[in-house]
């Protein structure tokens, strides 16, 4: 306490309780960014050089030019759309069996630590790299964007079904196997009642990622939609650029709102 | 009727044979669209190139292995380089995004005709593109470099932080900001006080998350001259110098693996 009639000073406490890990990690904060900035070589002339080109690019909005890449527009955007619908639809179907094998609670031991490995490896390696070896194995073109997706789809899907099942009211399967149904049957009926709501939500919010990412792989070969915008700005086309970027944005927006939509629905 | 009869006996069924029809009919338009949009997709594809994709994993896999270990010597500096793309713009992003989150929250704008739906075009704009291509667009206009992989970063990162945030901040506990308005606090003070400590643990898990989300994309920036890591991969790639590619490619994933390790301590340590 202080002396009467001394204001008290109060103030917040801070996020870190102890004094000293608090200190030390500011310290070691201050002193890894003035290292990071030291070892940026920043070229200013090339820099100064930008300005313009970041004028022309931001002016490119205005209008954005629509009409004279049409046709690669069109034809990226088609890859990008069908390669995200067919990559969505075979990614759910796949994660569906390896994601009921890697709940603990449905599948034997040794299945467990299979579809658990197969969740881990698709998890870990990011789309652009599996983009990569597969334009090496099965060449240039939507194909290849197709499996990458494919593949991708897994870690995610499967992993939160798994986690799902893992996580539903044990009461619903008793009964089921209590009326002495077969493996399936008890799946079908005593499980997948629980979980198809969050499985159709998941899935919704994976057609979403999926177009995202597919406007992604096309820079490594993989097609779609990114193709044609990295030939429009290694052109230094920017207005044509500028028309791709509002379209890929119009078509999230209208994915995510579509899709949180059916998922309030739904849920 | 959710019953069926049978040769004299009853059949249980799930559902009425009209809903049955109707859920058969939608999987059916499903499976249609997907066959018809692969078929569209395909249209193109040289099947027979396909024929020997076996032959051409197990060239693959033979040319990738074994890595070569002693190119780990100059990916120390692309490492680094990586790192600091990822903190240094997951930094920028938080300095940016954190005011854009204020300025979208329903009950921290200023005016929500006004101010409002020009900070959520901002935060959508930011979150539909993905880092990659912000750095396609950054490297024609600032050069390649490390600087245009931060500010990729950046622009990717504001998005995710304002949208978690501005979440976080709509769904504070309004009895506490009134406590501290009725002593009689400025504007400023409320934010600071009454605001502020509320949303500060979803603050420090959202940054550590984007942080690690950054490691991971940071990493193949460098295909489009982004700076970092995948300066080397693209490099090695354009002359198929594949021992080295499958050591970036294990060097990334370890980083990738340890960040996210680090960041699901830090999160553990605060939510």
């Amino acid at each position: 306490m202080n002396g009467a009639g001394q204001p008290i000073r109060w103030s917040a406490p801070p996020l870190i309780a102890n004094a000293w890990l608090r200190r030390s990690l500011i310290a070691g904060t201050v002193i890894y960014v003035m290292l990071a900035l030291a070892s940026l070589d920043v070229n200013w002339q090339r820099l100064a050089e930008g300005v313009p080109r970041a004028i022309r690019f931001v002016s490119a909005f205005f209008p954005p030019d629509f009409i004279s890449r049409w046709s690669d527009i069109e034809a990226g955007l088609l890859e990008s759309l069908t390669m995200t619908l067919t990559s969505t639809v075979v990614g759910i179907g796949l994660s569906v069996p390896i994601g009921v094998g890697a709940a603990r609670n449905v599948a034997p031991r040794w299945v467990y630590f299979f579809c658990r490995s197969i969740i881990a490896a698709s998890r870990s390696f990011q789309e652009i790299i599996v983009a990569i070896i597969l334009v090496a194995l099965v060449g240039f073109g939507p194909l290849a964007g197709f499996l990458t997706l494919s593949f991708a789809t897994i870690g995610f899907l499967a992993k939160l079904l798994a986690e799902d099942i893992e996580a539903i009211d044990p009461s619903a399967p008793e009964a089921i196997r209590a009326t002495g149904a077969s493996y399936l049957q008890w799946l079908n009926y005593g499980i997948q009642p629980q979980i198809m709501p969050r499985l159709i939500g998941l899935s919704m919010y994976r057609l979403d990622i999926n177009f995202r990412e597919s406007a992604v792989i096309g820079i490594v070969g993989a097609g779609g939609i990114g193709a044609t915008l990295n030939t429009a700005i290694d052109r230094y086309e920017f207005d044509s650029a500028a028309a791709i970027l509002l379209i890929i944005i119009a078509i999230v927006m209208l994915s995510e709102y579509s899709s949180s939509w059916i998922r309030r629905k739904v849920q | 009727m959710r019953a069926v009869e049978r040769n004299e006996s009853v059949i249980w069924r799930r559902r009425a044979p009209k809903a049955e029809l109707v859920r058969f009919a939608g999987w059916f338009a499903l499976a249609t669209l997907t066959v018809f949009c692969f078929q569209v997709m395909t249209r193109d594809t040289v099947w027979s190139f396909l024929l020997d994709a076996h032959i051409q994993a197990a060239d693959l896999g033979s040319r990738m292995f074994p890595p070569n270990w002693g190119y780990i010597d100059k990916l120390w500096w692309p490492l680094w380089e990586t790192l600091n793309i990822a903190t240094l713009g997951t930094f920028l992003a938080i300095l940016f995004g954190v005011p854009v989150a204020f300025l979208a929250a329903r009950n921290t704008t200023p005016s929500t005709t006004f101010v409002r739906p020009v900070a959520m075009f901002f935060i959508v704009a930011s979150r539909s593109i993905n880092s990659i291509i912000w750095a396609l667009v950054l490297v024609s206009i600032i050069g390649p470099g490390a600087l245009a992989g931060i500010i990729a970063i950046a622009l990717r990162s504001i998005g995710f932080i304002g949208k978690l945030l501005y979440e976080a901040i709509e769904e504070i506990d309004t009895a506490q900001v009134e406590a501290i308005r009725a002593t009689g606090a400025s504007r400023a003070q409320v934010l600071v006080y009454g605001i502020w400590p509320q949303v500060r643990p979803a603050f420090a898990g959202i940054s550590v998350f984007r942080w690690d989300i950054n490691i991971r994309e940071s990493t193949v920036l460098g295909l489009v001259g982004g700076g970092g890591i995948g300066l080397q991969l693209q490099a090695s790639l354009n002359v198929l110098a594949w021992p080295q590619v499958t050591l970036i490619f294990l060097v990334i994933l370890l980083t990738v693996v340890i960040s996210e390790w680090v960041s699901a301590k830090v999160r553990h340590a605060y939510i």
